[in-house]
């Protein structure tokens, strides 16, 4: 962790100069630009977008309602059912395509919500310093080092998976942490910068200098985080729905994880139903996880591969 | 006590840092004892070596630190008592820092039209905001970046360092003040774009009549462009006096030993010298002089307490006791003082840490 | 070929690989060292001088490498030569300090650990001779060894970079390129500096190659200058000569630009203007736009490197003030 955060702290200069190139003029070409670039970003990206797609609308590609429990069950795949059918006689597709909203919902409202709460946190505690810091740290610290798994685990069986919200706002709670402590130290480097010190000298009040003159410059590590906060909540919501603590009844990946292992779908033959969900989940989690990469690298050069052009003449060896 | 015709003065300034865990406690002292002036329309040149305390003095004019004791007087009023929001930021309009670093000071995700209309926000006042981009340009105008209009909408990564700093004169400029903190502000620049700069500074004093408290350690350029000279060494100011005086006719050992460790191309390197500039003793000092373990003409009473500032001649201070008593050897530019080595056992474990904040 | 001669740089190129096509940071360098001889890269910054340094010590990275030319030194040309053979020369032959001791010494190991890592790479030494070695040269550069123990951020500025120097000297190599040592450090410590290099340099005999944006600072100690401009040397000569009679207009620039102590206070004008872009130059000689004393002729042809009054200057305009017949 130190390593990163020192890390983190000699990439403040270059990620400053590339923030600055990012809002340039253009700024959204320079960033889209960097981004098409970048081999990482455009494979996740598309990754997501598809799976955006099959959250907003559904219903196009999969017409029926998926939890009509009107099919033969234990179907394999054929036309009809280009997955095959679950133990209910359901369509393992079209609970597959509408699947992916919730998954998508608990994504995004908790990786943004985390995120949120990780900027709050971080930034003030680099910025105040002192006992503010001193403090806002300690709790930071605390969660990061209480193992998160069992943590979610209690507080789910406490709330007793009551639903999708209970859900995340676990999540967020378990999840913010790690970010916080990434932007507490970006920010600590932020701070020696004299740009900040000259806007103190200009009279600009601290709220102003925090949100209007630190904050936009760390853009690329906020998305960063929030990318890796989305991925965080993907992977945790699966797991604890397939544990039975997210609401078994609701339409998600990991509640036909749940589904299927309570039919041991495996073992009688409806292997897609059982594995197909899984795979969503793992394909999602990497559109983030490659957007991360992509992000980090916009965010560091020192990161980047180096692109070396066919030179003329000679190479060494 | 401050004079009447000083724009800004301190009387007995002085900053301590603690360092260390409270039951260790050791105080840095940074500044000490400070006495300095600041007329209208004038150029004071500060000069002093890292861990003199130069930098520490600038930020206390510039209210970003809060003094251990002592009083800083702007316009015959103390700083301590513009407490209120309407005090400071009215305080920040007439007194503006120049900071040394042109490529850290400029926030890299705004244009520099961002932190000048800004500037032109908080104290201006009597302008209209759809007048604010053109006066804007005028001041970028005025620091020699014309024309302004093709300036104002660049990033501070497409300018070169020569031209980002003079962004920050302009982001001084704005808001007409009285006095420029300029904190070293050529110092990260290459020697051939300075004197553009200086020549800057120096038509801000003639042709607007503001006062400038220019610290350095380069002593040419305060020769250059200062009207008087303070020396800072470890906390103190030990002479102040016009610049032709300080400069040509140094009172105290530690200018003399500055002025001849210029290097002076004119002059091939003598080989003679002994000093190995070891940085001043900060760190809960005693009571003699903070030089005299450099110094050549040291004697038994430097060790017993610490000299004040006492005159020379008219307007010319040092705080020496060999010197305002019987006088040291002139200065003479061709011959290098050699002064004693330094202690080099200690080594300075601890002062390192030392980070005022 | 004079075999006192230690490195014979002949048109050394380098080129920065960006998007938008190869830009050239150093063109065609020519540049002779004797052993012994003290050596002074002056230019602004972006001139090529770092360039230039790296490239002689083969430290050049993607996206840059070297896109011509040849640095012989000691009879091989570094550029032809592998890595492995490169790395057998390397420290023992020649050696680099760096511009920042905080930047360029390891942090967490202390100056002995860091020097005794050196000597392991480099060579077959016993233990007891690394720290024997180690004691020599700290004393050589006037340092006591007991901070041999010091971590470097225990130590003082100037402390620091006289210990890359010790550790530059472990294998007393023929040449000793400097980037820029003295530029962290304050005035009384910079003159201690440059005067411990001067007197290490007496005692042992070696070659330095000292690189600075500062002409009075290699003023008074090196023996010739060489001045880079845009990625060209435009004059290359013995000091005192470009000092008392500086030739290119450049050089003439320069020297006007910084106030001396010694002078009268008067204004001083500078060198108007600023460099150009390297990835867009004109034809003719890349300081035109900025010479006071441009013809015409100036912004067409860019000026070949001539032999005058033991100098080599590119200027065009040379000759014709110095009274020689036009070529």
């Amino acid at each position: 962790m130190v390593a990163g955060e020192a890390a983190l702290g000699e990439a403040v200069g270059a990620d400053l100069e590339v923030a600055g190139r990012l809002r340039g003029r253009g700024a959204r070409r320079g960033m889209a630009r960097m981004l098409l670039g970048n081999g990482k970003a455009v494979v996740g990206a598309c990754l997501l977008g598809v799976f955006c797609v099959l959250a907003i609308i559904p219903g196009v590609i999969a017409p029926d309602n998926p939890n009509a429990e009107v099919f033969k069950p234990a179907l394999p795949p054929s036309l009809a059912h280009l997955l095959g059918t679950t133990a209910y006689g359901q369509d393992v597709f079209s609970q597959l395509i509408w699947g992916a909203r919730a998954s998508l919902i608990v994504a995004f409202a908790a990786g943004a919500a985390a995120t949120a709460i990780s900027v709050v946190i971080g930034v003030s505690a680099a910025y105040l310093g002192g006992l503010w810091d001193g403090a806002l740290s300690l709790v930071t610290d605390v969660l990061l080092v209480v193992p998160a798994f069992p943590l979610i685990v209690v507080i789910a069986a406490y709330t007793n998976g009551a639903n999708l919200l209970m859900l995340i706002v676990v999540l967020v709670v378990t999840g913010w942490s790690f970010s916080a402590r990434q932007l507490r130290s970006q920010m600590l480097s932020l701070k020696r910068r004299e740009f900040l010190e000259a806007a103190k000298s200009r009279g600009e009040r601290r709220s102003y200098i925090v949100i209007f003159e630190a904050l936009p410059t760390m853009t690329s590590l906020v998305i960063a985080c929030f990318l890796s906060s989305a991925l965080y909540a993907v992977l945790a919501a699966a797991g604890l729905q397939f544990v039975g603590l997210g609401d078994p009844s609701s339409l998600s990946w990991g509640t036909m994880l749940y589904w299927a292992q309570n039919s041991s779908a495996l073992n009688t033959g409806m292997v897609l139903w059982a594995v197909m969900p899984g795979v969503c989940v793992a394909m999602l989690g990497a559109s983030f996880a490659l957007l991360n990469y992509a992000f980090d690298e916009i965010g560091n050069p020192a990161l980047r591969p180096v692109r070396i052009a066919r030179a003329r003449g000679r190479r060494r060896g | 006590m401050p004079s009447s015709d000083a724009l800004l003065s301190a009387v007995g300034l002085t900053k301590h840092f603690g360092l260390g865990p409270p039951w260790a406690r050791k105080m840095l002292h940074a500044v000490d004892d400070v006495d300095l002036e600041i007329p209208k329309g004038k150029i004071v040149a500060l000069v002093g070596e890292s861990g003199s305390g130069k930098s520490t003095i600038v930020r206390l004019f510039d209210m970003l630190y809060r003094p251990t004791a002592g009083e800083v007087y702007f316009e015959g009023r103390p700083l301590s008592k513009m407490r209120s929001r309407r005090a400071q930021l009215a305080y920040r309009r007439k007194v503006r820092m120049v900071f040394q670093d042109p490529f850290s000071v400029s926030n890299p995700a705004y244009r520099i039209s961002h932190s000048l209309l800004r500037s032109a926000k908080l104290h201006r006042p009597d302008l209209k905001p759809s007048e604010r981009r053109s006066e804007v340009e005028k001041v970028l105008d005025a620091v020699g970046l014309t024309p302004g209009g093709a300036f104002i909408d660049r990033f501070p990564h497409e300018l070169s360092g020569g031209q980002r700093q003079r962004v920050g004169f302009a982001e001084a400029l704005i808001s007409r003040p009285g006095l420029i903190l300029a904190d070293e502000p050529v110092s990260m620049l290459d020697v051939s774009i300075r004197i553009g700069l200086l020549n800057l500074m120096g038509d801000l004093r003639d042709r607007e009549g503001v006062s400038i408290l220019y610290v350095t350690h380069d002593i040419a350029s305060a020769w250059y462009l200062a009207d008087t000279v303070a020396v800072m060494y470890a906390g103190r100011i030990v002479e102040q006096g016009p610049a032709e005086r300080v400069l040509r006719q140094p009172g105290h050992p530690y200018s003399q030993l500055l002025l001849s460790a210029v290097p002076d191309p004119r002059v091939q390197l003598s080989l003679a010298e002994e000093n190995v500039g070891e940085p001043p003793r900060i760190i809960d000092p005693d009571a003699g002089c903070r030089f005299r373990w450099r110094c050549p003409y040291a004697e038994e009473q430097c060790a017993n307490a610490t000299p004040e500032l006492a005159p020379l001649s008219d307007g010319h201070l040092a705080a020496c006791f060999v010197s305002t008593s019987v006088g040291i050897p002139a200065h003479s530019p061709s011959t290098p003082v050699t002064a004693r080595a330094a202690d080099s056992q200690a080594s300075i474990a601890g002062q390192q840490d030392a980070s005022p904040n | 070929m004079d075999d006192r001669r230690v490195l014979t740089v002949s048109g050394l190129s380098v080129d920065y690989l960006t998007g938008s096509g190869p830009v050239r940071a150093v063109d065609s360098v020519d540049l002779e060292l004797e052993a012994g001889e003290f050596l002074g890269i002056v230019g602004e910054s972006g001139s090529g001088k770092s360039t230039l340094l790296y490239a002689i010590a083969q430290l050049l990275t993607p996206p840059a490498e070297i896109a011509a030319g040849s640095v012989e030194f000691l009879g091989r040309d570094l550029v032809q030569l592998t890595r492995a053979q490169l790395r057998h020369s390397r420290w023992r032959d020649f050696s680099v300090v760096m511009q920042s001791a905080m930047n360029a010494l390891n942090p967490v190991m202390t100056l002995e650990a860091q020097m005794r890592d050196t000597c392991e790479a480099h060579t077959e030494m016993r233990s007891e001779e690394i720290h024997a070695r180690s004691v020599e040269v700290m004393r050589l550069v006037g340092v006591d060894p007991i901070h041999l123990r010091s971590y470097p951020h225990q130590l003082s500025g100037g402390m620091r970079q006289r210990a890359m120097i010790a550790m530059a000297l472990l294998f007393t190599p023929q040449l000793v390129i400097m980037d820029e040592p003295t530029s962290s450090l304050d005035v009384v410590a910079q003159r201690s500096l440059m005067i411990q290099v001067k007197r290490l340099q007496e005692r042992l005999g070696f070659a330095v190659i000292f690189v600075t944006h500062d002409m009075s600072l290699v003023g008074g100690i090196a023996d010739r200058l060489a001045v880079m401009y845009a990625g060209k040397l435009v004059e290359v000569g013995p000091t005192r000569d470009l000092f008392s009679r500086p030739l290119h207009p450049y050089t003439r620039g320069l020297l006007e630009a910084f106030p001396s102590i010694q002078a009268v206070r008067q204004r001083l004008i500078g060198i108007p203007g600023s460099p150009p872009d390297l990835a867009r130059l004109g034809a003719g000689c890349r300081f035109a736009t900025r010479c006071t004393d441009a013809i015409e002729v100036c912004a067409a042809t860019d000026p070949p490197a001539e032999n005058i009054d033991g100098r080599t200057v590119r200027c065009l305009r040379v000759k014709g003030w110095l009274g020689h017949a036009e070529q």
